[in-house]
């Protein structure tokens, strides 16, 4: 093929001013909001009487102004780490049901499902929690502590009912669809060449998952993790429903205690004053910085890995 | 071929819901207690509602009675501020506009925070509020507002705050305020703790294991009962008062609604509560102590006579309200929360806001209080409540 090349017309001149233009728009946007939340955060931290990385209070409105963010970003953490160990295995086996063993009509049919699974409004997962998971998963709770209880994760005074167990739970419902539909996507994208390689060695279906169709979808794996990660670290409504909100940093799943900054956020708003609001902006930044943090060690990790691969290769 | 595939999803789909649905009808009789909280969930709002039902069917009646009081403005009247005054307001709101087709009224609730805030901006004409406006800043911004008047806090909507608890075959309990205090700081965890014994010497009770609920947004109710422990339990209360719940632990709920379903799900459960959530969930709650060391009973008269001892420290034309905790009247219940009207002096009200006020302090508006789980305003407090109404003109 060959391209004459052509004056720059106007049409190109327009077409070009016009992407540059949402290009430095949406900076622009960015920097406002950036510089509106900081400003707002400001006041907040410098009147906060105690350290706001170290301490568990929420009392920002108070006198003296007595706040911190440690509880609800150790709860935050602790919840979304949960949802992903729940949620990640069990969207990789549907992923993989759906791409290498459903017959394709069921495999459609399938699909449509998990993504129907995405459309739910998350407070409607928070109810479903709320009104079904937190009564009974207290049988479950008590038997978590009764036989695995010498693991300090599983320690319990005795009270059951919401946890952050039950957050974990909702929340790997909810990362469930994203996590499937990626990974779904990339499984499907494995070389067939190889595929079939694998087979003429003699590979069994189970082997050829492993060393083709897993091993090739690494990548965009973790990349589907790191979103559902971003979406169980952000989630609202759903959480603050079914989390104790009780500020205390705590490292076992079923006290019923812990909190999270979007359910706190969701929760104390309503009647935070000037240095509450500025407070929760804060905790907000905070929770940003957190995303952005797993977002870049996530990018790391797959990079990291193409690396070896190359260098093995080589 | 399309159709055919078509076939083929709906088909799918079909089954799924069919699977689904028997998984449905698999759990509901095998999971009583799930069963159970849904039904007291769907109670709770459906007693909620006629609540407010079984009061409209009053209006007939109430407005004939009170045509007197009302001279009828008209105009629209922008209110929002605490959620605890809700049903009061949109009870009174009703009746009012009943009476007055002219008048359009609209309380939009969000909290005391959000009521002053709107306030101080112009965008209501008056706020509802579980405190009053805090010295320093705060009122001086809402001073700006009403210039050349002063904004006032007018108490209006009194509340008994009860302390529910669920304690399977427990029909009284006694819970003096240094024991609360121990319960809600995590200090007494069982309820057969030697301080609860104290307390009822003749009733057995369980070893159940004692969980706190509190508000997890910010509160009059925490506010309130908070006060209460630190003014009655003086030395086992280190955490002060605070509407956002100021003692680690425990389990935080939103809305009293929330603490309500939660203390009724959990066998050991203790939480405090307006009291139409109690009555409506039928949750039993306690006597409580008073700085006599008795313990009260929570009735209307009680909370009323508890309440006409309270002292007026706002300046001028404001009417806050200071609780004397150091009542001993072994008939004054002493955990309760008053609500109040936010508004502006010096001819800044409208005419139809000056009429809407004297409406709701009159006594056909505050005798509707009592059915919707608050108690009237004491006849000492209510007649400088309408005195100062009736010099916002």
């Amino acid at each position: 093929m060959f391209y004459e090349r052509k004056r720059p017309q106007r049409g190109d001149t327009v077409f070009r001013a016009a992407t540059l233009g949402a290009a430095a728009f949406l900076l622009v946007i960015m920097a406002a909001i950036a510089a509106f939340l900081i400003a707002k955060a400001l006041p907040a931290i410098r009147s906060d009487s105690v350290n706001f990385l170290t301490s568990s209070r929420w009392n920002p409105d108070d006198d003296p102004s007595t706040w911190g963010i440690a509880a609800l970003a150790v709860g935050t953490l602790i919840s979304s780490v949960l949802g992903l160990a729940i949620g990640v295995p069990i969207a990789i086996g549907v992923a993989l049901f759906i791409s290498h063993y459903a017959p394709r009509r069921v495999a459609r049919g399938f699909g449509y499902l998990v993504d129907l699974l995405a459309a739910v409004p998350s407070v409607v997962y928070g109810l479903w929690a709320l009104v079904y998971l937190v009564p009974n998963m207290r049988d479950v709770s008590k038997w978590l502590h009764d036989y695995l209880g010498f693991i300090p994760i599983f320690g319990s005074d005795g009270l059951y009912g919401k946890s952050l167990l039950v957050a974990g739970v909702v929340l790997a419902v909810m990362i469930l669809p994203i996590v499937a539909a990626i990974s779904r996507e990339v499984f499907l994208q494995t070389p067939q060449e190889t595929i079939e390689g694998a087979y003429a060695l003699g590979a069994t279906r189970w082997e050829m998952i492993r060393i083709c169709v897993l091993s090739h979808g690494k990548s965009g794996v973790v990349s589907a993790i790191v979103l559902g990660f971003g979406r169980a670290l952000g989630e609202t409504i759903a959480v603050a429903l079914v989390l104790p909100a009780s500020n205390v940093i705590t490292f076992s799943i079923l006290k019923p205690e812990g909190n999270s900054i979007a359910a706190n956020i969701a929760n104390v708003y309503g009647d935070a004053g000037e240095i509450g609001r500025g407070a929760l902006i804060a905790s907000g930044l905070v929770l940003f910085a957190m995303t952005l943090a797993v977002n870049l060690i996530a990018r790391g990790v797959v990079a990291r890995g193409g690396n070896l691969r190359r260098k093995a290769a080589a | 071929m399309k159709l055919n595939r078509f076939a083929t999803t709906a088909c799918l789909i079909a089954a799924g819901a069919i699977a689904l649905s028997a998984c449905g009808s698999d759990n509901n009789p095998t999971s009583a207690g799930s069963d159970s909280t849904v039904t007291s969930s769907s109670g709770a709002s459906s007693s909620d509602s006629t609540g407010v039902t079984t009061a409209a069917g009053d209006p007939t009646g109430s407005t004939t009675s009170s045509g007197t009081g009302i001279t009828c403005a008209t105009g629209t009247l922008q209110l929002s501020g605490s959620t605890a005054q809700t049903n009061a307001m949109s009870e009174w709101i009703k009746n009012y506009q009943t009476a007055c087709p002219g008048a359009t009224i609209n309380y939009g609730g969000g909290g005391s925070g959000q009521g002053v805030q709107n306030f101080q901006d112009g965008t209501v004409d008056f706020a509802g509020s579980d405190f009053p406006l805090a010295d320093g800043d705060e009122h001086d911004k809402a001073n700006q507002r009403c210039a050349p008047g002063t904004a006032v806090d007018l108490p209006m909507v009194p509340g008994p705050i009860a302390i529910g608890y669920n304690l399977p075959g427990v029909k009284d309990l006694n819970l003096s305020a240094s024991t609360l205090a121990g319960i809600f700081s995590g200090k007494i965890t069982a309820w057969n703790d030697d301080a609860i014994k104290k307390d009822n010497p003749n009733v057995d009770l369980p070893s159940t294991k004692i969980q706190t609920f509190h508000r997890s947004d910010g509160s009059g109710t925490s506010y309130n009962f908070s006060n209460y422990l630190a003014n009655e339990a003086k030395s086992d209360w280190s955490y002060g008062a605070n509407k956002a719940w100021p003692a680690p632990g425990g389990v935080g709920e939103k809305g009293t609604a929330g603490i309500a379903q939660g203390v009724k799900s959990t066998p050991g459960g203790i939480g405090y509560m307006e009291l139409s959530y109690a009555t409506q969930n039928s949750i039993s709650y306690a006597k409580v102590g008073n700085a006599g060391g008795d313990f009260v009973e929570l009735t209307t008269d009680n909370v009323v006579k508890f309440l006409s001892t309270a002292t007026v420290v706002g300046q001028g034309d404001d009417l806050a309200l200071k609780f004397d905790y150091t009542n001993t009247d072994a008939d004054a219940y002493p955990n309760l929360l008053v609500t109040y009207e936010i508004v502006c002096t010096g001819g800044k009200s409208s005419e139809l806001a000056r009429d809407f006020l004297s409406y709701i302090v009159s006594d056909e508006a505050q005798n509707l209080l009592p059915d919707l789980g608050y108690v009237k305003l004491p006849s000492n407090i209510q007649t400088k409540v309408q005195d100062t109404i009736k010099g916002l003109g």
